[in-house]
């Protein structure tokens, strides 16, 4: 026992010493701000959709000076409603979340802090909930999908020309996470892109049922290929498919961001939403006390749809030069991304559809979205609503 | 054979006479202490940040203002509900790692009365009635492995385990047939302007009735093992099967009986996470409870009333990592590691408890 008692001590007095030396330099004070933001984020750095909305968060804060805190890994429960109140006494003005799952949360603590901003991105209840600070956002990304499908309908064209496969087999494979409006918008917008430059593409659809499942987004990829397809393009957060697609040498337009260093011989473009602009936006609208848009909505013009640099080594030559050419036009209004006139839906030209714009468990369809022969997608909401099964797209398994 | 000088090694490790409860206590506190300068070397090589900030942040973030420490009870509750329900499979030793699919599944249950019964019954049927659904699930859900294990000895583990993924992917699909907007694959808050279906609050507070329930059943439990002629049987099964068979217990009878009674209370942890908070249900409702409630139990020794302590140590570093990695801009696999290595310590002393360990001497060669 004695023993037991002096290996105790010398333990303990160890234990204050390293407290004593570490003691002096703890945190310094920061800058009191005016503005101070709390972000909460469904994962961490490790999935590319969270990433996306970590750099633009920093980058925001950093640019303007203002002090932040960020939780990562808050699941799409109480856990989100707790950390939301949190950081709302933690002092901090906005709180903004990034996952669709959260927003029912993000509007329970909406109604608890009325004089803090609560800002939600790819939600649907701001403008039916009536509150002064609750607020959805998202971009126009359909058109950086379009862009980047025009990419891929280079890169079929080339293969086509190179004699691999001939024009009719030009299939594209697309892994989505769930049949939702966000990913049918997605994947028709990319489709749409491809087929304005290889008239003869059509493409697969796979599921996946997740946002974010490496494994099954690998699996759907590798699935897609073997059924014939010659391009792979993806609506999930995780590298799964990029990671099939540099495996088998497929080429692979990807989202979020560039995956070229992980994939250098495969990755052609992405397209991506910069959500800088609307941080910095909500930050502005804060600091002189403006109110925020109830839906915001960025565009190519506000510089919230890009996309990333083409890699030479795998995209066709002169990508970005078509790409800019294309761009362009879609700023000037000239290419409109669904136009009605160049897709069918069971074989005829639309003219009119009602939308489920204001989201109830019924989905009742509620909004006319067509007009002067164009879908106006993220017009009367900022999430997408486009869920049209158009021709040339094969659904592999709509169970999700 | 040849002959030849047998070496010993430098120490021997020798089963302990059971150490006064101070004694062993001690041991504890000195094994987190050594834990905590352990993580503070650890955190000053990999961050360069202070260890006493680290570990101010911590407390803070667990029990810094009565927000964090209402949140920090809930999961406390949460965790020893789950816990509670593993522990009688465990103490039979019947490895039951299946407590997350248990409580999804009765989550489940819950989910389906709220939304389908919702608008139609009075609260006063419909919440008694999601409990009773919502422990059947869980009960049946718990009920598979056990009979399979009864009648052909089957590898409960394995069985448990994949019957977790099983839960997983019925309550995805249903996620994704419940969701609102349509086909977002997120059921949303249910009830959000009716409130039917939902747990009451009690003095204004939300959490309350979660962790009064859980109070009741550690109570509960702890009589049901102790002192009842089911917990005196448990213990001789989880002791030796053929000691038990010997006196006369039917052994499969136990086996399935407790796993009812383990599924049941996974049910009830699953009303108490839709019903009681998130009021929404996605795969990753049970959060990892089922697999943390299993080293909740054991370092508690499947003392129900000691869980409580291991659940409040277990949840309060969960809460103080989390903030870690807000504060200090750390990955939460940072705070992972920190939890980790404190657990880690905590279970090695256990070992020091029940062992010594002799350094031999050279006079003692024989």
């Amino acid at each position: 026992m004695k023993k037991f008692l002096k290996v105790m001590a010398i333990v303990l007095v160890v234990a204050m010493l390293g407290m004593f030396a570490a003691c002096g330099n703890g945190d310094g004070g920061n800058e009191k701000a005016k503005v101070k933001v709390g972000f909460i984020f469904l994962h961490d750095e490790n999935s590319t959709y969270d990433l996306n909305f970590l750099n633009g968060a920093k980058a925001a804060c950093d640019k303007l000076g203002v002090e932040y805190v960020i939780k990562t890994n808050i699941d799409e429960s109480n856990d989100c409603y707790e950390a939301a109140a949190d950081l709302a006494d933690q002092g901090c003005n906005i709180v903004f979340a990034d996952s669709f799952g959260h927003e029912d949360f993000m509007i329970q603590a909406a109604k608890e802090y009325p004089d803090v901003q609560f800002c939600h991105a790819t939600g649907t209840k701001a403008h039916t909930e009536g509150l002064a600070n609750y607020h959805n956002a998202f971009a126009s990304i359909y058109e950086g999908r379009y862009l980047a499908g025009v990419a891929a309908g280079l890169k079929l064209n080339e293969m086509i020309e190179a004699g691999q496969f001939k024009a009719e087999d030009a299939k594209i494979g697309y892994v989505g996470a769930y049949t939702y409006a966000e990913v049918i918008s997605g994947y028709t917008s990319f489709f749409l892109g491809a087929r304005s430059i290889c008239p003869t593409a059509t493409m697969e659809v796979q599921f996946t049922g997740s946002w974010y499942d490496e494994t099954a987004e690998k699996e759907a990829a590798t699935l897609l290929i073997n059924d014939g397809c010659k391009l792979i393009s993806q609506h999930a957060d995780s590298m799964g498919a990029p990671t099939a697609c540099e495996t088998a040498g497929v080429p692979d337009v990807s989202y979020n961001g560039s995956t070229a260093t992980q994939c250098p011989n495969t990755f052609i473009v992405s397209s991506r939403i910069n959500w800088e602009p609307y941080f910095e936006y909500i930050i502005n609208c804060v600091a002189d006390e403006k109110a925020i848009d109830t839906d915001w909505t960025g565009t190519i013009a506000t510089g919230s749809v890009v996309l990333t640099e083409v890699n030479e080594k795998a995209a066709a030559k002169d990508t970005q030069a078509k790409i800019d050419e294309v761009k362009a036009q879609i700023e000037a209004g000239t290419v409109k991304v669904f136009d009605t006139s160049k897709f069918t839906v069971k074989g005829e030209t639309l003219s009119s559809y009602m939308a489920d714009v204001d989201s109830d468990a019924d989905y009742t369809p509620d909004t006319e979205v067509i007009k002067d022969g164009a879908f106006l997608e993220s017009n009367f909401r900022s999430a997408p609503y486009f869920d049209l099964r158009i021709d040339g797209i094969t659904l592999l398994n709509e169970k999700y | 054979m040849r002959k030849e000088k047998t070496r010993e090694p430098l120490i021997h490790i020798a089963k302990r006479d059971v150490l006064p409860t101070w004694q062993s206590w001690l041991i504890r506190i000195g094994s987190i202490a050594a834990a905590l300068i352990f993580c503070a070397v650890i955190i000053v090589l990999l961050t360069g940040e202070n260890p006493i900030s680290i570990y101010a942040t911590m407390i803070k973030g667990a029990i810094g203002t009565s927000r964090r420490v209402w949140s920090m009870l809930q999961n406390v509750a949460m965790l020893l509900c789950v816990s509670l329900a593993v522990t009688p499979a465990f103490k039979m030793k019947f490895w039951n790692i299946g407590a997350e699919g248990q409580v999804l599944i009765g989550g489940l249950a819950t989910t389906a009365c709220m939304i389908l019964l919702g608008n139609s019954l009075p609260t006063y049927l419909l919440i008694p009635l999601i409990f009773v659904a919502s422990m059947l699930a869980g009960a049946v859900w718990a009920l598979i492995p056990a009979v399979f294990k009864a009648i052909w000895n089957t590898n409960e583990t394995l069985f448990t385990l994949m019957m977790n993924y099983i839960a997983i992917q019925i309550v995805s699909y249903f996620a994704y047939v419940w969701s609102v907007p349509k086909g977002s694959g997120a059921i949303g808050v249910i009830n959000g302007t009716t409130h039917n279906g939902w747990l009451p609050d009690i003095f204004g507070q939300k959490y309350l009735i979660n962790i009064l329930i859980v109070a009741l059943l550690t109570v509960l439990v702890y009589i049901y093992l102790k002192y009842s002629k089911h917990g005196y049987e448990i213990s001789v099964v989880g002791e030796s099967e053929n000691t038990a068979k010997y006196i006369g217990i039917n052994v499969k009878k136990v086996i399935i009986r407790t796993m009812l009674v383990s599924g049941a209370l996974c049910g009830v942890a699953g009303v108490l996470l839709v019903s009681g908070t998130d009021h929404t249900l996605t795969k990753d409702t049970a959060a990892g409870r089922g697999f943390t409630a299993i080293i909740v139990s054991w370092l508690a020794k499947f003392n129900p009333i000691y869980m409580v302590l291991t659940s409040l140590l277990i949840v309060f570093l969960q809460k103080g990592a989390v903030e870690i990695a807000s504060v200090f801009e750390l990955n939460d696999s940072f705070s992972d590691i920190i939890t980790g290595i404190i657990i880690f310590f905590i279970i090695g002393s256990e070992f020091f408890i029940n062992y010594k360990i002799k350094f031999n001497k050279k006079e003692e060669n024989a």
